[in-house]
């Protein structure tokens, strides 16, 4: 019946082979408090997380700030030890691995960081910044082989070779990010967890570090993760995105069946956020605006996290938690009372399906 | 093209300030004159510091004020107080420069053990800081004069009264702020995503630290320390002046507390040791203000 269904399945991606395997993923952060530093509470946030990386595939991780996808992010790469849950890479158990075990899994995995400033050593030529990765991994010894390597990979990211010698204040926050970028490739890594690599540039060269990332994807055939706060980046660069809020995934499918249907209202609310081509489509439609705060990540709300701000809230959303299923149209989303079409079509004007 | 590093940068700008570079200018001669002292003795034709010169004094046994052969004079027992102004400049930067240079070192390996590992390590340092910076430095200073003034020294002949006493006493006062100081300062650049970055390549802890951490902490080491310096010649000169100090070499200190009580008689006794010492400290803390500017100029914020 619906455009978005058929749609749906046929963007499905190919049964690509699953390269990182996550189950039940928790990290809480404890709060201690008084004179004995006792513990008081816990900052959950990553609360209970299972998802598939698939091979080759950018996979989106999307939600307000605070939601946890910088966290997901460090327990994915071990940049942080999980309070509980299993992360597996090529199948292999990696959450517990240690010593040399671990040092070998950080060629497999990388990530570019958000602040292009902080995530360059301010006292380090940007040649030793993108050689570090060859010198911890004892790769290319030889001096002019190694200065060769590096100046490749500027190549590759967009940057001028000569400029080997350059310190960060020298670039621009772009070129800085181009520079993260080249050291993160430098391991010839699996996988590229890229958390907001964006979100700290001007607009104006947003598109062209985010056009890099995508063709350096497809060219090198890497699997990115890719984080972003709003939708609207994500939808030019993901295959497959998953919603976070409050520590949990709440909604996961592939771009088209997130784009045409949200089920889930947050979801719904994210995309109203989305600017719209046509004002006039955008003034028609009954922009469903986020109201509230996120509640705290201490204390989640009981049933549906979501229910302190949904508009299609029932009694039942504040008692039971629903599950991660799939719901109409292929999309797995954690709903009692998912969005219908009609529902999308009144209230989230930047739908695909409101043009069809 | 050249690259600007960032000590360039500071470079750039410190030589804008030219109080400053006056002051380091100043330094450095006062180092080369330190260091020259018995050359520009012989060459001026001063006799050396400790020589009594019989002939200065007058018929009572007064000293002379400043004549062409004592251009500052002579003290009360006839000897040159510009031969002994040169040779307290060397003692006052030997040990104000081993005594900082030592407090650098050890300050700064407890300060980042201390904020890199956190912890009970952390709890345990930042203890003992906040201990050793309530002891009253000048009254212990006092206390082990008296205690090590025998000829075995204290502590199994480890403390020799003397220079080493002074410098014991500096390192004492001093490492707790150079501690306290790089321990803030770790505790925040550990949680830099550069920090994290080099720890997602795989870096160890070693690396971190002498990789990632030291090369951001030379700047403010350099700055601090030349602040320290001369609130330890200052040190120095006090000790000195209250009889713990060197007594086998002429210091600035024990000038000033010998020429007390005989200001109206002979003025030049205390003037040039009092100068030579306000002119060194003040020179000291202009470089010092000189350097932390260009390293923090206002608009440019460091990230
Ligand atoms: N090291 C930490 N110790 C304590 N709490 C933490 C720590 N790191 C993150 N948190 C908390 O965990 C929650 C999730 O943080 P996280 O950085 O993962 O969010 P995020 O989704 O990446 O947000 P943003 O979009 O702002 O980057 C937040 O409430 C944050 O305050
Ligand atoms: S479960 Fe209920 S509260 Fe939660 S999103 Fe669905 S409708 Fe809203
Ligand atoms: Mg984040």
């Amino acid at each position: 019946m619906s455009v978005s269904a058929s749609e749906a399945t046929g963007a499905n991606p190919v049964a690509r082979e699953k390269i990182m395997e996550v189950e039940g993923l928790f990290k809480h952060f404890p709060i201690h408090a008084g004179f004995f530093r006792r513990q008081v509470g816990a900052v959950k946030a990553v609360d209970g997380v299972s998802f598939d990386v698939l091979r080759g595939e950018t996979l989106g991780l999307v939600g307000e700030s605070g939601c946890g996808k910088s966290t997901t992010a460090r327990l994915l790469l071990r940049l942080m030890e999980p309070t509980d849950g299993s992360i597996k890479f090529e199948g292999r158990e990696i959450a517990g691995v240690k010593g040399n075990e671990l040092k070998a899994l950080r060629r497999e995995m990388q990530m570019i960081f958000q602040d292009p400033y902080s995530s360059l050593n301010p006292r380090k030529t940007v040649g030793s910044i993108i050689s570090d990765p060859f010198a911890i991994h004892g790769m290319h010894k030889d001096a002019g082989e190694r200065k060769k390597a590096v100046q490749e990979l500027m190549d590759i990211v967009g940057l001028n070779p000569e400029h080997y010698n350059r310190y960060p204040h020298e670039f621009s926050g772009g070129q800085r990010q181009r520079i993260g970028v080249a050291r993160a490739l430098a391991l010839r890594p699996k996988v590229i967890v890229a958390d907001e690599p964006v979100s700290a540039l001007d607009v104006s060269i947003q598109a062209q570090v985010l056009n890099l990332l995508r063709d350096l994807q497809r060219e090198l055939g890497l699997t990115l993760i890719f984080i972003a706060h709003d939708l609207s980046v994500v939808r030019h660069m993901c295959d497959r995105v998953a919603v976070m809020y409050l520590g949990r995934i709440v909604e996961l499918a592939t771009s088209d069946q997130l784009y045409s249907h949200p089920r889930m209202p947050y979801t719904g609310a994210l995309m109203s956020a989305v600017p719209v081509a046509d004002p006039r489509l955008a003034a028609a439609k009954k922009r469903q605006v986020l109201v509230g705060d996120v509640p705290s990540p201490t204390n989640p709300p009981p049933g549906c996290r979501f229910h302190t701000r949904c508009w299609k809230a029932q009694e039942v959303c504040r008692n039971e938690d629903p599950p991660l299923v799939a719901k109409d149209g292929g999309n797995l989303a954690a709903c009692h009372f998912p969005l219908s079409d009609a529902e999308v079509l009144e209230r989230v004007p930047s739908a695909r399906n409101v043009n069809g | 093209m050249a690259a600007r590093s960032p000590l360039q940068l500071f470079w750039r700008r410190f030589r804008k300030d030219k109080v400053a570079l006056s002051a380091l200018v100043f330094i450095a001669l006062l180092i080369l004159v330190a260091i020259f002292a018995p050359v520009i003795r012989s060459v001026v034709g001063i006799p050396d510091p400790g020589e009594r010169s019989t002939d200065a004094l007058d018929a009572f046994g007064l000293p002379l004020g400043p004549t062409a052969a004592h251009p500052f004079g002579v003290d009360d027992i006839g000897r040159d107080i510009l031969a002994r102004v040169l040779d307290g400049a060397r003692l006052s930067l030997t040990v104000a420069f081993i005594g900082t240079g030592l407090s650098v070192l050890i300050g700064v390996t407890a300060g980042m053990i201390a904020g890199f590992y956190r912890g009970w390590v952390d709890t345990v340092i930042a203890r003992v800081i906040d201990v050793l910076l309530a002891f009253p430095v000048l009254l212990l200073g006092l206390g082990l004069a008296s205690a090590c003034s025998t000829k075995e020294g204290c502590l199994g002949g480890a403390l020799q009264p003397g220079r080493t006493i002074v410098i014991f006493i500096i390192v004492l006062s001093t490492s707790p702020y150079v501690a306290r100081i790089i321990r803030g300062q770790v505790l925040s650049l550990r949680e830099k995503e550069f920090v994290e970055a080099a720890r997602s390549l795989g870096a160890g802890n070693m690396r971190i630290i002498f990789r990632e951490i030291l090369p951001n902490l030379v700047a403010p080491i350099i700055v601090y320390a030349s602040l320290f310096i001369p609130a330890n010649i200052l040190l120095e000169a006090s000790l000195s002046f209250l009889g713990v100090g060197v007594r086998d070499q002429p210091s600035w200190g024990q000038m000033l507390a010998d020429a007390t009580g005989k200001v109206d008689s002979a003025w030049w006794f205390m003037f040039f040791p009092g100068m030579a010492l306000l002119l060194t400290v003040l020179a000291f803390n202009l470089v010092g203000d000189g350097m932390q500017d260009a390293l923090n100029p206002k608009g440019n914020k460091q990230r």
